[in-house]
């Protein structure tokens, strides 16, 4: 055989790929059929967040986190958030924090609903995603009558959240939990024992520990793979640690592991929306949604109409905005994909001087030709698949 | 591993302290061009360029620290100091449950000793840095533009860099292709200043050249 014959061949999966979930290309270096190298061109999506963060106040800042990862946003809202608050020092009021805690955990079902079911139609399976899609699309309601947006909510805002939810939401998301916990029944019964995708998943690209730690991967990457390492646990935020609910760890860390752990996550959510409703009930749960200091949250429009002092406020608010001393944090939230955090430097004005966006996918993405080396072409959407990127975050 | 790690995270919530646990990383890593702060609960390590693969692969390796998981890199510029760029590292021991923030100075031509040895996640974050910043890494395997497009000139997070960037594309339909052109903006791009409206601002506001030019003058009204 003369040495041209031998040569490897070289593939574009990508740009636009229906298994590359957004625009991913990615040039596949192939010995026969068996992936040799593999070099994802990511940027299609580039808009420059962070530099457009830096030319915007604190308050106009929120609506670029849910364009990042676009199937959870108020999730990376959360971050922010969280982040501004520790360098303003102000505390979120019980409600606010059972309002932001109930909502992320709606974020991780749309977020993992999303993942598992197209996941499942990656390696062939045409109705899970049907399926989902339904039970996804009474989430985003509930998204909707809470903020006025289906997905770009902007409604975690610093200081709490931006209003407080009526008394029959509440009531309906209570109603959505147990047919919900049905859904993922079927799910379960549709693609989980089922011989191809278990043919297609398992044994399919295993990592262990030490490799997930050193390529920064988190979230149910390293929990798949056996570390029962949950930020919502390790790390609690908001009011996570009075919340009962347990942390699904996988075994080998392969594709399958990783859809199980996603499962079960869903699972635990819905546990910890149902502590969150019986909470907001509660007497303690009553009470302002936002935190009262008015230097950092706007007074209520009714105010404004009566209150001189309201409507100043409003005006600074809105043109102005608020000043932040200056100094450097980094808060990070267990998002649906892992550890998404914010690092964000203040120079004491009323702009981010810098504002880091750290998205999980981005060091899940990076470690592809890690992950899919050594494989068949037809494992690199399944390993796709099983990693979830979205690429509103790892582009930025 | 799972069961043990966890007995050790929750071990580690108690010892988290940043101060204690600042004091224990300089005996680790050795003080030499090190120095360590506590900000907003936050322990942060400055350290010197030449020092910082060697102190993050002392950071990984100690027995009682474990920070396996390099979890960002990114950097952050200063126009007006002499080592204009911050290159900032956060770590993460998930057995000590604890966060560590590594800066490095450097301007745009030293480089940069590259982590890639160190932890393999640092390939991306340097390029993703390098891209965005012209921060050199040296050692690097494979140091190209990451976000930005092909054939792209300039670092766009520079605080010098416009927000509107220098050029834009379009698609036209003469030549069947895209074409890059440099940006022609309808209106001038505003940026607006609200920080002090009642005092007066600090320069002269559209339109108003002529009013500084007749107090000058001596021509006032």
């Amino acid at each position: 055989m003369s040495e041209h014959q031998l040569r490897n061949f070289s593939i574009n999966f990508g740009p636009q790929h229906p298994a590359a979930h957004g625009v991913l290309r990615m040039v596949l270096e192939l010995d026969g059929e068996v992936v040799e190298r593999v070099d994802p061109h990511i940027g299609l999506l580039h808009r420059g967040t962070e530099k457009l963060i830096e030319y915007k106040t604190y308050a106009q800042a929120t609506p670029y986190f849910d364009r990042l990862d676009y199937v959870a946003p108020m999730n990376q809202e959360h971050a922010f958030a969280l982040a501004v608050e520790k360098l303003l020092g102000i505390e979120v009021p019980r409600r606010g924090q059972l309002i932001r805690v109930l909502y992320s955990e709606i974020g991780r079902i749309l977020s993992h609903l999303l993942n598992v079911t197209t996941f499942a139609m990656d390696v062939g399976a045409l109705t899970p995603p049907l399926w989902g899609f339904e039970e996804r699309e009474k989430l985003m309601i509930f998204y909707e009558r809470a903020c006025g947006a289906r997905m770009h909510a902007n409604y975690f805002r610093v200081g709490g959240v931006h209003q407080d939810l009526p008394p029959d939401l509440i009531d309906d998301i209570e109603a959505f939990c147990d047919p919900f916990l049905k859904t993922i029944d079927d799910l379960n019964r549709l693609v989980t024992g089922n011989r191809i995708f278990k043919q297609r998943t398992v044994d399919i690209s295993p990592t262990t520990l030490d490799e997930c730690w050193a390529h920064g991967f988190s979230g149910v990457l390293v929990r798949a793979a056996g570390a029962a390492w949950d930020l919502r646990k390790a790390q609690p935020y908001e009011c996570y640690e009075e919340m009962d609910f347990d942390i699904p760890v996988g075994k080998h860390g392969d594709c399958f592991d990783r859809y199980c752990v996603r499962m079960e996550e869903m699972v635990q959510s819905v546990r910890i929306m149902r502590q969150c409703v019986d909470k907001l009930r509660a007497p303690d749960g009553q009470g302002p949604v936002l935190t009262q200091d008015h230097k950092v949250t706007p007074p209520k429009r009714g105010d404004m109409k009566r209150s001189m002092e309201a409507l100043i406020h409003h005006f600074k608010l809105y043109t102005e905005g608020y000043h932040v001393p200056a100094g450097e944090v980094y808060a990070a939230v267990e998002a649906p994909k892992g550890e998404f955090g914010v690092y964000l430097v203040a120079d004491g004005g009323n702009m981010p001087y810098r504002c880091k966006i750290r998205a999980p996918g981005f060091a899940h993405l990076a470690a592809m030709d890690h992950l899919s080396r050594g494989y068949m072409l037809a494992d690199v959407s399944a390993i796709l698949g099983s990693i979830d990127i979205v690429f509103g975050e790892v582009d930025r | 591993m799972s069961e043990a790690s966890l007995n050790q995270t929750v071990e580690g919530q108690a010892g988290a302290d940043p101060d204690a646990l600042g004091a224990r990383v300089l005996q680790a890593v050795g003080a030499d061009g090190v120095s360590a702060r506590t900000a907003f609960g936050e322990l942060t390590l400055d350290v010197d360029a030449g020092r910082i693969a060697d102190v993050a692969l002392k950071l990984r390796d100690t027995a009682d620290l474990r920070f396996v998981c390099l979890i960002d890199i990114c950097g952050a510029d200063y126009p007006e100091r002499e080592k204009r760029f911050d290159v900032v590292y956060h770590l993460l021991s998930p057995t000590l449950n604890a966060r560590i923030r590594l800066k490095v100075q450097t301007d745009g031509q030293t480089p940069v000793p590259s982590l890639v040895e160190v932890f393999p996640a640092a390939n991306w974050y340097e390029r993703e840095t390098w891209d965005m910043y012209g921060v050199i890494f040296s050692g690097h395997p494979d140091l190209r533009r990451l976000l930005t497009d092909y054939g792209f000139e300039g670092h766009p997070l520079r605080k010098d860099f416009p927000l509107t960037g220098f050029v834009e594309v379009r698609y036209d339909d003469a030549q069947k292709r895209v074409v890059y052109e440099p940006v022609a903006l309808r209106q001038e791009f505003r940026r607006f200043d609200f920080l002090s409206p009642w005092e007066g601002v600090d320069y002269v506001l559209p339109g108003d050249e002529k009013a500084s030019e007749q107090k000058g003058s001596g021509k006032a009204p």
